[in-house]
């Protein structure tokens, strides 16, 4: 280990340049191209049309191709992907007829409100405790309360079905990746791209390929939850100790009974954790996904949001919450949950009281079902709705912080937003190129310099250099303002164990919400455009910088930080000359998904009205413009995976240099 | 005389682009620059070695002596790049996949530094578990889970996972599902090191009883030269992967080949390590005196008595002939001068 570092360190020194003069190098070129900006050739500044690669046209062709042109046999690709569509159909129908709809076909109701209530409680329980128990069982009893039970379910019954389908997809890619090395070289940078991908642009080819409506939905819900399984199995499988594999080698497994006895259940936590990942991203899907006409919570909240309705939208935005938070928990509580040994003499009601209780549930709903019907469906006579009071707090919103709002939103605009734009109008896109790929050279060398460069020249000869520049410039300025929020809160977090403790909780309940949430209370604050837009993805994106910020000052090894008090720091000085230099690194990484998550929310903030490339990908899901969709959508990614290969080369380097990796 | 069970010839572990292509390419023994120079990381060099039934052979050295790959060699875990390994008089590297499995899931045994339980299943299911994968239906393999389990102390622990346990009940945990195939040869790869000095003397004890009545053939890591002295009949000290010295204690004590070996045995307690054979004055023949002690016994066994004698004690053989003297000096030279009697 210290061999390594010193070895580590003495090549560094052998390169000649020091960091300082590796700063003028990156800096250097930049700047002459950006100062000389008005002498340059208008080529050098601006992309030219005529340099556009058709790329759309391109992927069109191709779509179109699969779509219309291929043909296997007696069925075209086409009707393979809606064949496959079926599939879903099946599994989708029983677990919404569980729910909600019941089976006319057999005479069969519903599982009963009462009986879905005291099954989640009874989950909550098993899987944790009391507390996890009032919290599934008020969130159903909430859905049934408030009016809100069909809807809710059939958004439950989506992510039901598409997060174990989802699951074993992403399993299986896993498992194939960590076996076959030439999968994984083939894969990861796949899923590196896929992950990046803004949500719309899932949705329009399936859209194409499939068609609109809830089954549509429902498939691009699974396909969108299938990278971060991918990925979990991926650094679970390999996360098992080498010391393990061999003892089932050493036991004379086979193969395969290494893979299924010893790998996968030792590495069931991080599997679990892949679980409740799929689960967080099939929810926040299912609500995106109304876009392309999945019915349940999301559809109705679209549909208040474009009426303006805000007071209704925060009803639905209310219940969605609540459910993301009930269903986070639950699976959370079951990757954490350790088996313990039972008593050998111990009765059949003592290994499984969970599973005795549950059939006591079942059969006491049913009974109560007999006797009234109150116990099947809520009554509608008693059904409230919190849509007047959340009226009325817009209204009071509207009345009284109309005026400073409208100053701020204009101060914002005026001195913040339209100087940047303008500023990044300005720069000329060489300059930009040249920027990304000095930095990808003193940072990763020759194949990271190419790689970002790569992207770079993808977005700039894609022909939406200038929507993705407006794109640039507001991601900026929400991540600098995050930034500047998010470190100071972070900071202020990490000094206690207790502040700790609540901010992480804050922090892993925000980031359960499905995005698209988020644009409600902006809405009612700012009403439409740019300023809104950046407010959503400053709330958004400031989850993983002061996440990040937490983790990196805490886990500064205490050894460093005793030795610093013993050397007479002050708080302050224990700060910035110890705990700060430490954790800057995570705190890297933290600005890096800060800018990924900023990157997600602008193209969701299209919907309230922005000008950037997240309007042109809005429009292209109208249009069912696949091949538009597509390139639009690897812009995105690709502006975030340059961001993230550069930070996080940066990140790597840095840590390894302090001893810390 | 005890036969061969296990042993390796000419074994080599070099890491590196193409390893055995280099090795075969080098036109005698490359010494460890030219390997390095060459773009290769040596794991283990050359290294000839031979373990008797019954034995307990100690792989001793510090980190990054190759201990642990020759050990892992020994066991196929790890591809040599060149050499042969010998077990029952077949070289095993030459088996196929599945033969291999079969040796394991029938002869072989392995406890691990770190314990490598299955997190997922009880004591008695991680005891179970070699005799799952080799498809002993469930009543045969519990039954014997729990012999084993009775074996290594953990009887009435049957149904706790391994987080319940602490780290010895773990290791013991790990010592039962290694025995649970009754192997012919055990390998245990530092199993003592993760514990408390309490524990680990403890366990310690526990791993010589058990042997007391298995009788196994034995490779045992260790980086603890007292651990070594404690429970190997022979010790093989490595150093940069190649073995430096192989012998029994006394002999490394006594005759160290090389600085390393000298360097590491110099601080060694001698008066548990060396027998009186070893220190004694020769004797011209004569009818010992009844006081005589015998020849192999170890100084602390007979110190009191050598300390507290005017004249040198006799020193007898196992026939009662008198075969040397041993004197209250060369007694103490032996025990605390720093150079040892050659």
């Amino acid at each position: 280990m210290s061999a390594t570092t010193l070895i580590a360190s003495e090549q560094h020194q052998d390169k000649p340049s020091t960091p300082l003069t590796k700063s003028l190098i990156v800096l250097l070129p930049f700047l002459f191209l950006l100062l000389a900006a008005s002498m340059l050739p208008d080529w050098a500044v601006q992309v030219p049309k005529n340099w556009t690669v058709p790329f759309v046209d391109w992927a069109n062709v191709l779509v179109e191709h699969l779509r219309d042109d291929t043909v296997f046999g007696l069925f075209s690709f086409r009707d393979l992907t809606r064949g496959a569509a079926e599939l879903i159909t099946w599994p989708l129908a029983i677990v919404e007829g569980l729910l909600v709809a019941g089976f006319p076909a057999i005479g069969l109701p519903a599982m009963p409100w009462l009986m879905i209530m005291g099954l989640a409680g009874l989950l909550g329980w098993h899987l944790r405790d009391w507390r996890l128990a009032l919290l599934s069982a008020g969130c159903v009893a909430y859905m049934a309360i408030f009016g809100k039970w069909e809807l809710s379910m059939i958004t439950l019954s989506v992510v039901l079905v598409a997060a174990p389908i989802a699951g074993l997809i992403g399993f299986g890619i896993g498992i194939l990746a960590v076996k076959r090395p030439w999968f994984e070289s083939l894969v990861v940078p796949l899923l590196n791209v896929l992950q990046s991908l803004p949500h719309f642009s899932y949705l329009i080819p399936i859209a194409v390929f499939i068609g609109v409506g809830h089954k549509a939905g429902a498939i691009a819900t699974v396909i969108f939850a299938i990278p971060p399984m991918a990925r979990l199995t991926i650094l679970g499988l390999k996360g098992v100790a080498e010391e393990v594999r061999e003892a089932g080698k050493m036991a004379g497994c086979t193969r395969f009974q290494t893979l299924w006895m010893v790998e996968i259940p030792s590495a069931r936590q991080s599997l679990l954790v892949g679980v409740n990942q799929v689960i967080m991203q099939c929810l926040a899907m299912v609500v995106i996904a109304s876009f392309v006409g999945a019915r349940g919570l999301g559809h109705d909240l679209l549909f208040r949001l474009q009426a303006l309705k805000i007071g209704q939208a925060l009803e639905n935005g209310v219940a969605i919450v609540l459910m993301a938070i009930t269903l986070d928990q639950l699976s959370r509580a079951a990757a954490y949950k350790q088996p313990s040994h039972v008593a050998p003499d111990a009765s059949w009601l003592q290994r499984f009281p969970f599973l005795a209780a549950a059939a006591l549930v079942v059969l006491g709903s049913l009974l109560l079902t007999a006797i009234t019907p109150y116990a099947q469906n809520w009554p509608s006579q008693f059904t409230l709705s919190t849509a007047p009071f959340w009226d009325a707090l817009v209204r009071w919103v509207t009345v009284t912080l109309y005026g400073p709002l409208q100053v701020l939103r204009n101060a914002m605009l005026l001195y913040v937003l339209i100087p940047i734009r303008d500023l990044f109008q300005g720069i000329p896109w060489t300059a930009i190129a040249a920027l990304v790929a000095a930095a990808g050279w003193a940072l990763g060398g020759l194949r990271l310099a190419l790689t970002v460069l790569g992207f770079v020249l993808f977005i700039a000869f894609a022909g939406y250099w200038e929507r993705s520049l407006i794109t640039a410039y507001m991601v900026t300025v929400a991540v600098l303002i995050c930034v500047i929020i998010g470190l100071p809160i972070g900071i202020w977090a990490s000094r206690s164990e207790r502040r700790t403790g609540i901010a992480k909780l804050l922090c892993d309940t925000f980031q359960t919400f499905p995005s698209f949430i988020y644009l409600i209370p902006v809405i009612m604050l700012f009403k439409v455009g740019d300023v809104a837009a950046i407010s959503a993805i400053i709330i958004y994106a400031l989850i993983p910088i002061v996440r990040y910020t937490i983790f990196g000052l805490r886990n500064v090894p205490a050894e460093i930080v005793e030795a610093g008090i013993t050397s007479g720091c002050t708080r302050r000085q224990l700060l910035w000359n110890i705990r700060m230099p430490l954790a800057f690194p995570e705190i890297m990484l933290g600005i890096n998904q800060t800018i990924m998550f900023a990157l997600f929310m602008v193209i969701i903030a299209a919907f309230i009205g922005t000008k950037d490339i997240g309007q042109e990908i809005f429009r292209a899901l109208t249009f069912n413009d696949a091949g538009k969709g597509l390139v639009l959508g690897l812009c995105v990614a690709f502006m975030g995976l340059t961001a993230d290969q550069l930070i996080t080369a940066w990140a790597t380097s840095r840590k390894r240099r302090l001893g810390l990796a | 005389m005890s036969e061969t069970k296990l042993a390796c010839r000419n074994l080599w572990k070099l890491y590196g682009s193409d390893p055995s292509g280099f090795l075969r390419g080098q036109p005698g023994t490359p010494s460890i620059e030219t390997i390095r120079v060459g773009g290769y990381i040596p794991a283990v060099r050359d290294v000839t070695l031979e373990v008797m039934t019954g034995e307990i052979l100690v792989v001793m050295g510090l980190s990054g002596s190759g201990k642990s790959t020759l050990l892992r060699c020994l066991a196929r875990l790890i591809e040599p790049t060149a050499g042969e390994v010998m077990f029952e008089g077949r070289d095993i590297l030459a088996a196929s996949e599945r033969e291999m499995i079969d040796i394991r899931r029938h002869k072989m045994g392995m406890v691990f530094q770190h314990f490598a339980l299955l997190p997922h299943r009880t004591v008695l299911d991680n005891v179970a578990f070699p005799l799952q994968v080799r498809g002993t239906d469930r009543q045969k393999r519990e039954a014997r889970a729990r012999e084993v389990v009775e074996l290594v102390g953990l009887k009435g622990r049957e149904g706790y996972y391994p987080r319940e346990l602490s780290g010895g009940q773990q290791q013991r945990v790990g010592i039962a599902r290694s025995l649970a195939v009754g192997p012919d040869v055990w390998f245990l790869d530092e199993p003592f090191s993760a514990l408390d000095p309490l524990i680990r003397r403890e366990m310690q004890d526990e791993f010589l009883r058990l042997q007391q009545m298995l009788n196994k053939t034995i490779v045992f890591i260790t980086h603890d030269f007292d651990e070594a002295i404690r429970v190997a009949d022979r010790i093989a000290i490595m150093k940069d992967g190649v073995v430096e010295q192989l012998g029994t204690a006394e002999e490394l004590v006594t005759h160290p080949a090389t600085p390393y070996v000298a360097e590491f045995t110099r601080n060694v307690p001698h008066d548990r390590l060396l027998s009186v054979r070893a220190v004694m004055a020769p004797a011209s023949s004569r009818t010992p005196e009844t006081t005589a002690v015998r020849a192999h016994a170890l100084l602390a066994s007979v110190a009191r008595q050598v300390l507290s004698s005017e004249r040198p004690v006799d020193v007898v053989d196992d026939a009662g002939m008198l075969v040397g003297t041993l004197s209250r000096d060369s007694l103490i030279d032996a025990l605390y001068s720093a150079e040892v009697p050659a």
